[in-house]
């Protein structure tokens, strides 16, 4: 009888809770499980209970979030969206497609994102002019990270140019220290590329190449030099470069094996976890040329019922895009807050430069998409055209072959 | 009751796991026919568009590559592991001592999973790592055995690690096989003073007959869904140079969001597999008609 009694004293009181007051309500489906990862969302998570939100975890670990978006198509086609998933660039779009996101433009307009968000960035969020998403972080994809010491010892500068990198490369070669460290997957392949891409054919040329596929720039005169460059920088790698993971070709450059790494700024983390500092163990700068390639991780809004949720939901947006959270997360993360108005005070000096150029560069109408990380192409195109760098890089295949199998790849995609 | 219960028990057993097949074999099936034949991207639709993703299968340079890699892979794996595990089986039959420890020790790989095979003969293969520095630490500086490495030879490195992990399985296979032949017959041509080779090929190995269709159905189908070891041993590397078909339809449906790409792929290697054992078991139906 007492547990009768308590048991409907409870559930009156869970009933009234939730008719008078709706308390936010979120679900969160992210891939964000690793050690600075899953720290950067607990900050989120407390952020979030400190304003009286529940928040409900769903991690789904594995496959670069591969495991997650399996997860998530299951729980759409089940009809029972989480509230919000760790999504990127057109991935956004395409779900908004499915006829799954909701409309938080409401919270976006209140809090002014549209004044303090790159208009690039801001153009991944928006689904045909109503706000769906909200921004995490920029990762800047075209860095070239260096050993300082070696580059001492061998007299070397940074390059500013493919050609001033190559002279570099050869003369570490003739001294006996592997010029490039990469590891041999397909995405990393690809993030070489795309940086080749963007420093020896321009802003324009990416954007029409990789961004719009145009098929003249991808087969133009421009990509056949993209595609020697790559030729080329196979020879600067190692014979042990297949399937490497790029934290252990971050560690050949922190060990003094290799000279560069070309990779996101998440190689920074690597080396700062050692205990290496910036611009004094080693060295950040962008890649040879002008622009900025952005990968911007963000979290989708889907379509959820219940007051409870719509207001965890605007809640979670309006604390994703806050300043207190854009700092906190970042500096654990690695990467730069994705609005422009977040003191930089706290950041080392990679980040601070990573936040200039991004500024300058979006003046400028060069802060770019990433392609090799999903931020400006769908799935199967961008997919389409991994296949072919890859292959290239990992053969002998001819620049004249590569540009044309380029072509043929892209216009099979759709 | 009970006479009915008698009678129709069997049926009654049967019947959940008959339903279940029905749906969640033959019924999904059907399910991915039908999306192979419509434009799914993102999640499945169901307006068919005709052939359209199997054009665009055959015209990937990509699939290419995994079809020959399977037709490399299947042939060499089931030829060499089938060679290899009925000489062991031979060498086994020859009344040895410790038989029984050799025969686990061969049999032990097959314990292992995948992953694990694949794993190991990373490190093993890896030129940096394994064999090649361990040869050139030896004072054999040039000595070279990149294949991991190496787009055009990667694929043998897989044939390698799954013959090590088969050819146990195999044998145990043969070896059964060799011990249920009529010791009669082999002492009569003993007898005769037949030598003992062609005792083997001319009268155990054709009685073994059966043994083999069994082993080469089990390796076959292997082969054609060999998935675990690929993502192991390369990850599909170097380049897409060790692709099979099941990494392929893998990436397509769980990296890039082409459910209909993933579909077509799906029923092509369906289609392969029936054509091994649609033969296999219409010739064991007709077997048990006769």
């Amino acid at each position: 009888m007492k547990r009768f009694a308590f048991a409907t004293v409870s559930t009156l009181a869970v009933v009234a809770g939730s008719s008078v007051v709706a308390e936010p309500q979120a679900e969160v489906l992210h891939w964000w499980t690793s050690g600075g990862e899953a720290k950067s969302v607990a900050v989120l998570q407390e952020e979030f209970a400190s304003n009286g939100g529940t928040w409900t975890d769903m991690p789904v670990a594995g496959g670069g979030g591969d495991a997650a978006m399996t997860a998530l198509r299951a729980r759409v086609l089940a009809g029972n969206a989480p509230t919000a998933v760790q999504l990127k660039g057109p991935a956004i779009q395409e779900w908004y497609e499915e006829g799954v996101l909701a409309d938080i433009s409401s919270v976006a307009e209140a809090e002014g994102w549209a004044e303090v968000l790159p208009a690039s960035i801001a153009g991944h969020m928006m689904c045909e002019g109503t706000w769906c998403a909200a921004p995490v972080n920029v990762h800047r994809i075209d860095w070239i990270w260096a050993n300082a010491d070696i580059l001492a010892a061998n007299d070397i500068e940074m390059p500013s140019t493919w050609e001033e990198f190559n002279a570099a490369a050869e003369k570490l070669q003739a001294a006996g220290v592997i010029p490039l460290a990469h590891g041999g997957q397909s995405w990393q392949d690809a993030t070489v590329f795309e940086a080749v891409a963007l420093g020896l054919g321009g802003p324009e040329f990416y954007q029409k190449a990789l961004v719009d596929l145009d098929p003249e720039a991808l087969t133009s005169d421009t990509m056949i030099q993209v595609f020697d460059q790559m030729r080329t920088m196979r020879g600067y790698v190692d014979e042990n470069f297949s399937g490497r993971d790029w934290n252990l070709a971050t560690a050949m450059v922190m060990n003094g094996e290799a000279a560069f790494q070309i990779m996101g700024d998440w190689a920074k983390g690597e080396f700062l976890a050692a205990g290496k500092k910036p611009g004094e163990d080693f060295l950040c700068a962008s890649t040879p040329g002008d622009g900025y390639l952005y990968n911007v991780d963000s979290f989708a809004m889907f379509e959820v019922e219940g007051d409870d949720n719509r207001a965890g939901q605007e809640l979670l947006a309006k604390l994703i895009v806050a300043p207190n959270f854009q700092e906190v997360f970042n500096l654990n993360k690695g990467s730069i807050p994705a609005r422009t108005d977040v003191a930089l005070d706290a950041f080392d000096i990679c980040a601070k430069i990573s936040a200039e150029d991004m500024g300058s560069t979006s003046a400028g109408g060069s802060l770019l998409p990433s392609y090799a990380h999903g931020m400006a192409l769908r799935g199967s195109q961008a997919g389409a055209i991994t296949d072919v760098v890859t292959a290239h890089f990992n053969s002998d295949m001819s620049s004249a072959d590569a540009v044309q199998q380029l072509a043929d790849a892209v216009a099979n995609s759709y | 009751m009970s006479e009915w219960l008698e009678n129709h028990l069997p049926k009654v057993v049967l019947a959940p796991s008959f339903i279940a097949v029905l749906i969640f074999v033959y019924g999904f099936i059907g399910w991915t026919a039908w999306v192979s034949l419509t434009r799914s991207k993102l999640l499945p639709k169901y307006e068919i568009h005709g052939f359209i993703q199997y054009e665009r299968l055959f015209d990937s340079p990509r699939w290419d590559t995994a079809i020959n890699n399977l037709y490399i892979f299947g042939a060499l794996f089931i030829v060499i592991a089938m060679v290899l595990g009925l000489l062991l089986a031979i060498l086994l039959d020859q009344k040895i001592r410790v038989e029984g420890a050799i025969r686990t020790i061969y049999l032990y790989p097959m314990a292992l999973s995948m992953i694990v095979t694949g794993t190991a003969w990373k490190w093993i293969l890896n030129p940096g790592l394994g064999i090649e520095s361990m040869v050139q630490g030896w004072g054999f500086p040039n000595f070279e055995f990149d294949w991991l490495v190496n787009p055009d030879y990667a694929i043998y490195t897989i044939v390698l690690a799954a013959i090590w992990q088969s050819s146990g399985f195999v044998m145990a296979l043969f070896l059964a096989g060799l011990r249920s032949v009529d010791g009669e017959i082999i002492k009569a041509a003993q007898v005769d003073g037949i030598p003992t080779w062609r005792i083997y090929t001319a009268i155990i190995i054709p009685s073994m007959a059966p043994i083999f269709l069994s082993a080469f159905i089990v390796l076959a189908h292997l082969a054609i869904k060999s998935f675990d070891l690929v993502i192991a041993l390369t990850g599909g590397g170097p380049g897409y140079a060790t692709d099979l078909p099941a990494t392929y339809m893998y990436a397509m449906a769980f990296s890039r969001g082409d459910i209909g790409q993933a579909a077509s792929s799906a029923m092509i290697m369906m289609l392969v597999v029936f054509a091994i054992v649609v033969p296999y078991l219409y010739s064991e139906l007709r077997a048990k008609n006769d």
